[in-house]
């Protein structure tokens, strides 16, 4: 891509101090970038660091050292007024479609919260900016009155999904959004994401454990290890031609849904595991 | 959903508390005290301190409805008029506690950090303190006044309550929407009051009541032992004591003053526990476990040969007469030993409670309504509780989906593992001697340190581990594994799912794999069946049922798989049509 | 665990420098003073002043107190002006006292809460409820008050138990043992209520949780998944609560020696505190300070001992 990055992570290093003096170094000096409309897929099980990364970003845990870049502007240690109106920028999709809703409020005041910096907008805009989002996703007109607890998984997370651009972001970090669907909704939310995307114009940083869903919606993939980038490329090349011995284990361990390609993956799957040991 | 979620929380949560009789008895009488604390002379007449040396020790009677004292003066009367004091003291304590505990536990609980600590050394140190000792120090500087007093047994008691506010206040914070919230832009301030402040209105009520309760007790203490108040006046805790000056020939007298101060503390302390029961909707009580009478076993027709487990026209309901629900309808399996099936379904689907029915381990208020199981050439009704927790084990074992939570996080892992083996029956030594081999068939990496570790110590992948080789350790010849790879790592599940086939293998064990996973399905299960809505929807081999689906609800959930979908533009969905759709497949 | 014992310790410093300073604080601002008692009505003033001078009253309170902190560490706890013994004589004698009644609140508790804390979570129905309205009786009635009711049931009409007074153990220990039965179920009352509660609800919790499904699972018998399982992992809150409870108890006892005229702490507590006795009241609150710096000991250890993840760390 020629045009600037939108978000750059540079020599990013995140510690824990978990009592006792005992320091867990979740990311160890990462660095990547992310350019307007594109997605960057980050894959990693657990203990990798991607959590933790798409935290840093978010302003919700605080780096140790390096740098997070956005449009120029160093934000890594931002006020927390600075934070706030970053909000209107760079918003969020979590995992849990359950816990990221408040339950005792209707969820046309959750989706109004965005809004709420935004002194300019009057009562009447924030309640039309409403309803054109939940057409955006594709929910009825009426789900604003009504409570979260009404709603399937699969609705919540499309509701999770208007809250997070209906003030027009720029970026959006979508952390294992799907991870918690039933199969059967997940395809819709992945759609969704994707449509919005291109749509929009957005960039979004989209962290999942599973190589196979990051492909269909990004650009780019990156692959994370224990705090480190072990592979990054085109999401295409990634998956189909890894380099990196632990990405090529992590494609071995997924299981296919095809038993009799399955069958043959299993063997494949055992020598990778014994490169990746012998490589760490 | 139902149409009472349609109300706000709110409306429903005053329903509730309503429609509990107690909590209604409990407001009233506390109603009535407070009218009496206005009002009393409206109510009492006769005067509380006029001494009738006539009619010394009464009983109660139409003109002295609870009967006199020791000097004479009319005990309904005295007690009417002391209400105001209590009422007054109760109000007072209550307010300091509520204000006090509220600014330091919220604060406490949202900000965390250096103020939190401060905070919780503040409340433990308040809490040492023995009370009645302060309190006594307080009455001596200001001994005819009650306030300085409940006062200070407000600030005390504002320590409690400041825990469990801050705990709500933490459980709040944790929430995701509250970080969603703050990547919003919503200021620490607009949080607290929009989200923060709601959800712990219930739970600030009831500490209140609580609370009161207490100082409904204490603020009687101090007026028994004589203190806060200027003689004669009349207060519940003097009628105490002097019940007890005239306790060898008159103790009737401790009734009413006993009463009275009783049936003010239960109804602050029903209206808090009622409070708390309608704010969590959920009762008290847990729902108990039904004893369902054990039916008459049918033997069932058509059984395959060489089938080790069959279940027939297993169905699962719960709630009983109008208000039943069917989880799972009429559900078929026939497991052969060696034999891999899964059961492969999405969430609600009821393929867990399938194979918690085989074990007799369904969650209280669910249970069989029908289901026979045939094992090993047994037939066994699933109402036949005692016969199902006999093979347990031995004959069926079973792990679970989180590992680390199936394991007692108070003992170690070599003590769960012997617990079990011991109950074969073997001597201590073979005891140890099998934990190891236990440990080693599942490839755990230095077993003999890993027995010694605590739950808390090791990873999923070896909990999981861990798991298997317990529930192997009576040499069970059925598996039921459910969703034993779900909460783990792609990779460690790799690893578990070899370790499942190989075991079966060796030890040529039958394994019911429930899961949502149709990767895992296509790893290691030979056959496999579809449950929707807890219904059997197709069963078929493996291959057939990957490559020949008959039901269009298996055709359009493979179909839909991101893992199977090419990398393109638009994935293709499960139609909303299609969700609908019910039958088995030809 | 030795972090665990060492941690408690110097946390209980603060303690004990708060309570006994607030409570100095507060008895010294109190109307009319010890001289002023000593002396009576007739004193002259020159008598008054003097004598205030001699028992130090004239110095900043600060002074006042620190003056008695550091007799106090070296055990020296002053002198009563009124009965002229020294302060330690007069309390040592009536520890044992208090501490038999708390020790007996203790026992009851634990046993008699526990086991109506696990049968009330294991029998719903109307043995819950049943047990759930017994424990009530606890809850809301005064503990003096109870006091009086068993007195005027055990000792006044059915002459079971003595009404009133204290044997010493050394005396006569069945005697003993019969003087403290009435107090010490006076103030368990409300003890046992609130263990078996928390019991009922922590074993409630525990009851639910995912490994005791795993235990039964494994073909574990039913006594053993919940008189070994259930109950370890509820008792952890339960620890908790008790330690609250039996700082509340040192409170129950200076109704309950009053009502029942034992010489114990409480109850002359009470009468320093009427007759502005400072140092005896300074010593008493030590005591008492003492013990609940003991029973927070206790409950570390037992919760250290019952949860590995303390135990470990």
């Amino acid at each position: 891509m020629n045009t600037a990055p939108l978000l750059q992570v540079q020599d990013l290093r995140v510690d824990f101090t978990q009592g006792q003096g005992k320091v867990f170094q979740a990311l160890k000096g990462v660095s990547l970038s992310i350019h307007p409309g594109e997605t960057v897929g980050l894959v990693g099980e657990s203990g990798s660091g991607k959590t933790t990364l798409g935290r840093v970003i978010l302003g919700l845990t605080e780096a140790t050292q390096g740098q997070i870049l956005f449009d120029g502007e160093d934000i890594t240690h931002a006020s927390r007024a600075r934070r706030r109106t970053l909000g209107r920028d760079i918003q969020v999709v979590f995992q849990d479609p359950y816990g990221s809703l408040n339950p005792a409020r209707t969820v046309g005041d959750t989706l109004a919260e965005p809004l709420l910096s935004d002194k300019s907008l009057r009562t009447q805009d924030i309640a039309q900016r409403i309803a054109e989002v939940l057409q955006r996703v594709g929910m009825p007109a009426d789900t604003a009155q009504r409570y979260p607890g009404q709603f399937s998984g699969g609705q919540r997370q499309r509701i999770a999904i208007a809250r997070a651009v209906i003030a027009k972001p720029r970026l959006i970090v979508c952390d294992e959004p799907v991870s918690a669907l039933d199969l059967s909704v997940q395809a819709q939310v992945l759609n969704l994401l994707k449509e919005l995307q291109q749509s929009m114009g957005l960039a979004m940083l989209f962290i999942s454990h599973d190589l196979t869903v990051v492909r269909h919606v990004s650009h780019r993939t990156v692959v994370l290890y224990r705090g480190d980038i072990v592979e990054q490329g085109d999401a295409n090349q990634v998956h189909e031609h890894p380099q990196h011995p632990y990405t090529r284990a992590l494609l071995a361990a997924a299981p296919v849904p095809d038993p009799l390609v399955q069958r043959e993956r299993r063997a494949q799957f055992d020598l990778a595991r014994q490169a990746l040991a012998a490589a760490t | 959903m139902s149409a009472a979620a349609t109300q706000t929380p709110n409306a429903s949560f005053m329903r509730r508390l309503l429609s509990r009789p107690l909590a209604v008895v409990a407001l009233l009488w506390l109603v009535l005290l407070l009218v009496l604390s206005i009002g009393a002379p409206v109510f009492a007449p006769l005067d509380p301190l006029e001494q009738d040396l006539l009619a010394l020790k009464q009983l109660p009677s139409a003109e002295h409805w609870l009967g006199t004292d020791a000097l004479g003066r009319d005990v309904f009367s005295r007690m009417v008029h002391g209400v105001s004091l209590t009422i007054a003291g109760v109000i007072e304590a209550v307010v300091m506690a509520s204000l006090l505990g509220l600014s330091l536990g919220v604060s406490a609980g949202y900000f965390g950090g250096l103020w939190d600590r401060c905070v919780q050394q503040y409340v433990s140190l308040v809490q040492s303190l023995p009370t009645m000792l302060i309190m006594l120090a307080v009455l001596a500087v200001f001994g005819q006044a009650m306030l300085p007093a409940m006062v200070t047994l407000g600030v005390m008691g504002s320590a409690g309550v400041s825990r469990v506010l801050r705990s709500v206040t933490l459980a709040v914070r944790e929430e995701l929407y509250i970080a969603a919230a703050r990547i919003s832009g919503l200021s620490d301030a607009h949080i607290i009051v929009r989200h923060v402040l709601p959800r712990i209105a219930g739970p600030v009520i009831v500490q209140m009541s609580l609370f009161a309760a207490i100082a409904v007790i204490v603020q009687t203490g101090i007026s028994f032992l004589g203190l806060g108040v200027a003689p004669p006046a009349p207060t519940w805790g003097s009628m105490i004591f002097e019940a007890s000056a005239s306790l060898n020939d008159f103790p009737w007298l401790l009734v009413p003053s006993g009463g009275v101060v009783a049936l003010t503390v239960l109804s602050f302390g029903l209206l808090g526990d009622s409070l708390r029961d309608a704010s969590t909707e959920s009762w008290s009580r847990p729902a108990v476990r039904q004893s369902v009478k054990a039916r008459q076993a049918i033997q069932p027709k058509d059984l395959p040969k060489d089938s080790l487990l069959s279940l027939r026209d297993v169905t699962i309901v719960t709630g009983t007469g109008s208000a039943t629900r069917t989880l799972v309808q009429g559900v078929n399996l026939d497991l052969k030993q060696g034999e891999t099936l899964g059961i492969v379904g999405e969430s609600g689907s009821g393929k867990t409670l399938t194979s918690l029915s085989l074990m007799g381990l369904l969650p209280p208020g669910v249970h069989v309504s029908t289901g026979t199981a045939v094992i090993n050439g047994e037939v066994i009704d699933l109402s036949n509780e005692k016969r199902l927790t006999q093979l347990r084990g031995a004959t069926v074992g079973m792990i679970f989906q989180e590992p680390m939570a199936a394991l007692d996080p108070c003992f170690t892992i070599g003590h769960q593992l012997a617990e079990v083996i011991r109950l074969q029956g073997l001597g201590a030594a073979q005891v140890q001697a099998k934990v190891m081999a236990l440990l080693e068939q599942v490839k755990i990496p230095n077993p003999q340190d890993v027995a010694k570790r605590y739950p808390h110590q090791i990873s999923g992948g070896m909990a999981q581990r861990v798991g298997i080789a317990r529930a192997l350790a009576s040499e069970p010849r059925i598996l039921l594994a459910d969703e034993p790879t779900t909460a783990l790592d792609v990779t460690v599940q790799a690893e578990i799912l070899a370790l499942l086939r190989s075991l079966s293998q060796s030890r040529q064990m039958a394994v019911v794999l429930v899961t949502h996973d149709w990767g895992v399905v296509a790893d290691i299960c030979d056959r496999a069946m579809v449950l929707r809505h807890g219904q059997v929807l197709e069963s078929a081999t493996v291959v057939d049922l990957f490559h020949r689906p008959q039901h269009p609800y298996t055709q359009a959930l493979l179909a839909a798989n991101p893992h199977s979908a090419k990398p393109g533009d638009v994935l293709p969905t499960v139609d909303d049509k299609l969700m609908n759709i019910t039958g088995v497949a030809p | 665990m030795f972090k665990v014992v060492l941690h408690r310790l110097l946390m209980s410093v603060p303690l004990v420098v708060v309570v006994t300073l607030l409570t100095f604080v507060l008895n010294s601002l109190a109307p009319g003073d010890m001289a002023m008692t000593i002396l009576g009505a007739d004193g002259t003033r020159e008598q008054y002043e003097a004598l205030r001078i001699e028992l130090g009253l004239d110095r900043p309170l600060l002074v006042q107190y620190l003056s008695w902190l550091g007799h106090a560490v070296q055990g020296d706890l002053g002198v009563s002006h009124f009965t002229k013994e020294t302060v330690t004589s007069l309390l040592n004698p009536r520890l044992g006292v208090s501490v038999s009644i708390m020790v007996g609140v203790l026992v009851v508790c634990l046993s008699v809460g526990l086991m109506l804390g696990v049968a009330s979570a294991l029998q719903g129905g109307w043995v819950g409820r049943a047990i759930d309205a017994f424990s009530l009786v606890g809850l809301i009635f005064p503990s003096f008050w109870l006091a009086l009711v068993l007195i005027s049931v055990f000792a006044v009409t059915l002459r079971w138990l003595p009404a009133t007074g204290y044997v010493f153990f050394s005396e006569s220990p069945k005697d003993w043992a019969l003087s403290l039965v009435l107090p010490i179920f006076s103030v368990a009352m409300y003890s046992i209520t609130s263990i078996a509660k928390q019991t009922r609800d922590a074993m409630n919790d525990v009851m639910g949780r995912d490994f005791i499904r795993g235990l039964r699972a494994c073909g574990l018998p039913e006594r053993s998944v919940i008189w070994k399982h259930a109950l370890r992992n509820a008792a952890l809150p339960v620890v908790t609560v008790l330690g609250l409870v039996m700082i509340g108890a040192i409170s129950g006892t200076v109704f309950v020696e009053r009502v029942f005229v034992l010489p114990g702490l409480g109850s002359l507590a009470v009468s320093a505190a009427l007759n502005k006795d400072i140092l005896l009241l300074q010593g008493v609150t030590l005591y008492f300070t003492l013990m609940t710096v003991a029973i927070n000991l206790m409950v570390d250890l037992s919760y250290g001992w019952l949860n590995p993840k303390v135990r470990l760390s």
